[in-house]
């Protein structure tokens, strides 16, 4: 006999059933792109459903990740943190802390995950040229990576700005064998890269693949990036009950587009025990230059999505500042802001300066240097693991390494390299 | 008889032309491509990320925005052109944001009081028409659609439902300005759309010369120059509307006479 199921039934009350069919979660994501571009974002759709469902393509993506990206991504306890912060808290708190280790992937952050799926879709789709935008070239050299892994050609766009002041990521991208172009409208940084890339894309829709490194633009690329990235928070699930035998009280990750942050949090959406806070850059503090998109913006429509974007009364989109070149960017990915607008996550500020001294302070305590985008999610953690019982567990988004960061970091101290 | 009835029924080719809100002297440009005989007019509305647009048209808009041209100020001045002009159909030509930001029924609010007569938003693609369709359609502005080398036939009547004004053919896959595609392809998908629509088509990016504008109006119904007047604009300043209206009228007169020469 058939039955009718509603889809509420079968999906009883989930928060990891979006986007909807066209793309939105809730008023936010869409496809808001140039006529040219609809029919290849429709096929790109067509694409990556049929590839979720096959089995060969997602074991070539495991493989990958397994063999050549070096997953899983240890997850480490971090104890000289933890009893650091227990130090300065009242008598029977500070939460304990574990640290996501992203920053151990090969090319040293999350990027790659993506960057491997999307990839494996450009080769299904029979595109022969690969093109990205960066803005640290974190996103850039995790592209030219997996272009120089399946031999296809490799156009990074950078603003001339991000050119200058990450000399040693362009010149990785060139070793590896990616054009890498200048580009010089607008401020110069992320945002422009991002419009130059549209604008290469949309002259050479036959036969290029666009890789976007986060959880933004035009649908499907907020749900592929954030599936491909959900092995973060899969991985971390497993980790978390096999170390500690039950889910952990909280997880916290740094946004800039979103797309670790999302990795680590999909997967515990539906687990209601478990807070999740997401750290928005606040720059030079939210009354001056930042970029907390949630914090200090409105929704509004740019690069193929609507999200919050930073703006004036006019819609003219304003620029972004944060130490963290990572998260220098005027907008956050859509399925963000629909959990803000929930109330799912939690989205909390940390200016450059409390970023710095958690970069210092990981280093010291911990041994490892992290990325400026991770560092933001350790201040937050050392701002709130204080304030929560010892029993608590907080799961720390470690999403890149910080070595790139060393020139940025030596001008902030003052020290001359 | 809206506007763009009255003049899409003349017998010749139009001339629609583009320039950016706000860069150099608008009103005088304005002005000098009546007088040089463009029939309509489509008015840039500047956007800090003009991902449509070529070099040409992006340096317009920045250009615009550092002299702080808002939005109050382009609907004052589509406001004084259609007291200035009453016959002459005027569009707004921009990107999703801008038009979106004060809510869609605000945005067509403005555009009927100011006497404007459609809108051409470059990143609001069928799918989305919820964003400011409804609300333009409501207020009696006209939605003109874009169709694209990429359009395939299963897909354009979807772009055509809604649509109205007239179907703006971007004749290369590209941005604004920069290569021009070949005659023969734009001749091929002139009829096709034809086709389709009762509406008519005009044929835009990459029109800079009288000789280019002359061989497509042969078979479209108007043809689209934007970049070659903002390079004017670009050259000349505030005092570049002679210029621009001597530009006009080579376009208008190769535009103007392409069918009867076909004849």
């Amino acid at each position: 006999m058939e039955t009718t199921v509603t889809a509420s039934q079968t999906l009883p009350n989930s928060l990891r059933t979006g986007p909807d069919d066209r793309g939105h979660f809730g008023q936010f994501g869409g496809r808001y792109v140039a006529e040219t571009l609809m029919p290849l974002i429709l096929d790109l759709e067509r694409e990556y459903r049929a590839a979720r469902h096959d089995n060969e393509f997602r074991a070539e993506f495991d493989r990958l990740l397994k063999h050549y990206v070096g997953r899983p991504s240890p997850l480490w306890l971090a104890e000289r943190l933890t009893e650091h912060l227990r130090a300065s808290a009242s008598e029977g708190f500070g939460a304990k802390i574990y640290l996501k280790r992203e920053d151990l992937n090969h090319t040293g952050a999350h990027k790659i995950n993506n960057c491997i799926g999307q990839i494996l879709l450009a080769k299904r789709m029979g595109k022969s040229k690969i093109i990205a935008e960066t803005g640290a070239g974190q996103h850039g050299v995790a592209t030219a990576t997996v272009a120089a892994l399946f031999g296809l050609p490799c156009t990074i766009f950078m603003g001339a700005v991000d050119v200058a002041r990450q000399q040693p990521n362009v010149f990785r991208m060139k070793l590896l064998g990616a054009e890498v172009v200048a580009v010089e409208s607008g401020a110069k940084t992320l945002k422009d890269a991002m419009n130059e890339a549209l604008r290469h894309w949309v002259a050479n829709v036959h036969d290029t693949f666009y890789i976007i490194g986060t959880v933004a633009g035009p649908h499907p690329y907020p749900e592929l990036v954030r599936d491909f990235q959900s092995v973060i928070g899969d991985e971390a699930k497993a980790q978390i009950l096999e170390a500690e035998g039950r889910l952990p009280d909280m997880l916290i990750a740094p946004v800039g587009g979103g797309s670790n942050a999302i990795g680590l949090f999909h997967p515990f959406l539906d687990d209601e025990s478990v807070e999740i806070v997401g750290v928005e850059a606040a720059g030079e503090g939210l009354d001056g230059k930042h970029a907390a998109s949630l914090a200090g913006g409105r929704p509004g429509i740019l690069h193929g999505n609507k999200t919050y974007l930073l703006q004036d009364d006019d819609g003219q989109i304003t620029e972004a500042h944060s130490i963290s070149a990572g998260l220098d960017y005027p907008g956050i990915g859509p399925e963000h802001s629909w959990l803000h607008d929930i109330g799912r996550v939690r989205y909390e500020p940390v200016t450059d300066a409390e970023a710095l001294a958690s970069f210092q302070t990981l280093t010291k305590l911990e041994g490892i240097i992290p990325a400026l985008e991770s560092a933001h999610a350790i201040a937050a953690a050392e701002r709130i693991a204080p304030t929560l019982g010892k029993d608590k567990i907080i799961i720390v988004n470690c999403s890149g390494r910080g070595d790139k960061d060393i020139f940025t970091v030596a001008d902030a101290l003052g020290v001359k390299l | 008889m809206t506007r763009f009835a009255a003049t899409f029924a003349k017998p010749q080719t139009a001339l629609v032309a583009f320039i950016t809100a706000g860069d150099g002297d608008t009103a005088a440009n304005l002005d000098a491509l009546v007088a040089g005989g463009a029939d309509v007019i489509e008015l840039g509305m500047p956007f800090t990320d003009p991902m449509a647009d070529g070099p040409a048209i992006q340096a317009a808009n920045l250009r615009s925005l550092a002299k702080g041209t808002t939005t109050a100020d382009i609907f004052a001045m589509a406001a004084a052109f259609r007291a200035r002009h009453a016959g002459v159909p005027l569009v707004l030509m921009g990107y999703a944001n801008p038009m979106t930001v004060r809510g869609a029924d605000w945005f067509a609010g403005e555009c009927a009081k100011a006497g404007v007569d459609g809108i051409i938003c470059v990143d609001i693609p069928s799918e989305e028409d919820a964003e400011l369709g409804p609300s333009l359609r409501a207020a009696g502005v006209e939605l003109i659609r874009l169709a694209t080398p990429t359009t395939d036939p299963a897909r354009l009547p979807a772009v055509l439902s809604g649509a109205g004004g007239f179907l703006y053919y971007v004749s290369v896959a590209g941005i604004t300005g920069l290569q021009q595609a070949a005659q023969a392809s734009i001749e091929e998908a002139v009829a096709r759309l034809k086709g389709a629509t009762a509406l008519p088509v005009a044929v835009g990016f990459g029109v800079r010369t009288p000789e280019q504008a002359a061989a497509i109006a042969k078979v479209a119904d108007g043809v689209v120059v934007g970049s070659a007047f903002i390079d004017i604009i670009a050259e000349h300043g505030d005092a570049a509307a002679p210029h621009v209206e001597a530009f006009t009228r080579s376009l208008a007169d190769a535009i103007h006479g392409a069918k009867e020469i076909a004849a």
